[in-house]
């Protein structure tokens, strides 16, 4: 059986412009929210987001994101912001992996899988107004393919030149893990030996606040204290905080890995997959798709459930959505939960839809290497009891070997990843 | 040096990324700067907004270099 390890990763998210910042200040428990800076929110239900930070980039240092550092600003103009955040963390988890074509078979034997839940809104909205107002022949050439939610994954393995597999889930909030699962599906089917997969989000525009606000998914009643808004499991909670930015991790074939002497970080051992059948929004109030998604993944994995150390929760902050997933998670574990530890990073990050996922797969993998569980921030009263440890406030240290990681999304389709440490 | 190749030597350094020196009245905007052909669109609608004008189809297909762009520019100018 072909082995899928972790070798690289990458990530730009609300805490930071690469892993380590984000990863710095997500255990030492601070938020990325902040009022709105990326236009005027003023009317909006909801004036709050997580936004990636802005700044001097890798020059200066400082944990802030450059597009320049990665994109030119001639290219910049041809790819919405969801690509340039993928353009971006892809190339550090490829970097980070050390991995490089030795021969045109190993190019073609490397492919790229990148989710988006939405792909370029905020392209759409600027395109329809030229469209309005000055009509057709003031479109750009460049709209579709800079919008386009697979043209992350062809603009990555354009500019780094693999040659395999080159896919895009498009499952709303879980697109991220799918991609992140179906690219160790090409791996373990023998279609590729090296995937470059995650998932890129960039929403927080005025269509993308909008819609979700009228869908009632946001937090609307924490719009002075922003760092409060995210807060899952907590009996205040409203609604979630749109994030943004993307996620990547470099999976590779075990054999593969060890012949160039890779770090591996660990092992993606199980996938599950389901779907809710049941409401466009809602999740099925009995939890059952999130239920039969993780007994999945335990049973690919060929684990028990005593073996799982950490649950990155898919919680997002929404009333209906965390306890579902709280009690779908109990019923797969059997009730045997105590010493059971859960968080949701959400409540720092905010909600990156689909790059979701695929940043929760980056936290879980420095989980694993720290030995650290991130904290749920906000829960001051949790709103069900339950023995699962669901780490309020602070971080703690714990042995990590392995982590489930759930990810749901509108449409009722739900993905869970377990990633354990590498053993031979 | 004409007014016209002035502007539009500005926009093809602008949207090509390419240095002014290689913008030269004969340089092929395909063969020789590097555009590919969604670029020769999107530089197409630049001139459009620059000068003013409105640039057929047909014609657009017949830009293929920087001497193209500014004798019709100039030619619907006059």
């Amino acid at each position: 059986m072909r082995r899928v390890v972790v070798t690289g990763i990458g990530a730009v998210t609300p805490l930071g412009g690469d892993i380590h910042s984000s990863w710095e200040k997500l255990i030492l428990g601070e938020s990325g929210a902040s009022s709105i800076t990326r236009f005027d929110p003023e009317g909006f239900p909801c004036t709050i987001a997580c936004e990636v930070p802005l700044g001097e980039g890798l020059s200066a240092n400082d944990g802030s994101f450059n597009p320049n550092d990665w994109v030119s600003p001639k290219d910049q103009k041809k790819i919405d912001t969801f690509i340039l955040y993928g353009i971006a963390a892809a190339e550090m988890a490829i970097k980070d992996s050390g991995w490089s074509p030795r021969s045109d078979e190993d190019i073609f034997r490397a492919g790229v899988g990148v989710g988006s839940g939405i792909g370029g809104l905020a392209s759409i909205e600027k395109t329809a107004h030229i469209l309005k107002e000055k009509g057709p022949r003031k479109v750009s050439p460049f709209f579709i393919p800079g919008a386009l939610i697979n043209l992350a994954a062809g603009q990555i393995s354009i500019r780094n030149n693999l040659k395999g597999p080159n896919l895009a889930a498009v499952t709303a909030c879980a697109s991220g893990s799918h991609s992140i699962g179906e690219g160790a599906q090409m791996i373990k089917n023998n279609k590729a030996d090296v995937m470059v997969v995650g998932g890129a989000e960039a929403a927080i525009c005025p269509l993308g606040m909008a819609g979700f606000s009228a869908s009632r998914a946001l937090s609307t009643n924490f719009n002075n204290t922003p760092e409060k808004a995210s807060r899952p499991y907590d009996s205040e909670r409203d609604g979630f905080v749109m994030g943004e930015g993307a996620g990547f991790l470099v999976l590779e074939e075990l054999e593969c890995a060890l012949s160039r002497g890779a770090n591996i970080y660990g092992e993606l051992k199980g996938y599950g997959v389901s779907g809710d059948a049941f409401h466009i929004t809602s999740p099925s109030p009995d939890g059952d798709g999130a239920y039969r998604s993780i007994l999945m993944a335990l049973s690919d994995a060929k684990i028990e459930t005593k073996e799982i150390d950490y649950i990155n929760a898919h919680g997002t902050s929404t009333p209906l959505g965390d306890e579902i997933e709280l009690r779908a998670v109990e019923r797969a574990f059997e009730g045997q939960v105590e010493g059971l530890s859960m968080s949701s990073t959400k409540s720092s990050t905010g909600h990156l839809l689909g790059a979701a996922g695929a940043v929760e797969a980056v936290f879980s993998i420095m989980c694993m290497k720290e030995n650290i569980i991130p904290p749920t921030l906000n829960l001051d009263n949790p709103s069900v009891e339950t023995k699962i440890d669901l780490v309020p406030h602070k971080s703690k240290q714990k042995e990590i070997n392995s982590i489930l990681s759930n990810s749901f999304g509108f449409g009722g389709t739900n993905a869970s990843l377990i990633f354990s440490r590498y053993y031979n | 040096m004409s007014d016209t190749l002035e502007k539009v030597q500005a926009i093809v350094v602008e949207h090509l990324g390419v240095e002014a020196e290689k913008v030269s009245a004969s340089a092929s905007f395909i063969e020789d700067l590097g555009a590919d052909s969604l670029d020769t669109v999107e530089l197409v609608m630049a001139f459009e907004e620059e000068f003013g004008i409105e640039i057929p189809d047909d014609a657009a297909e017949s830009i293929l270099s920087v001497g193209d762009a500014i004798s019709f520019i100039d030619s619907v100018k006059k």
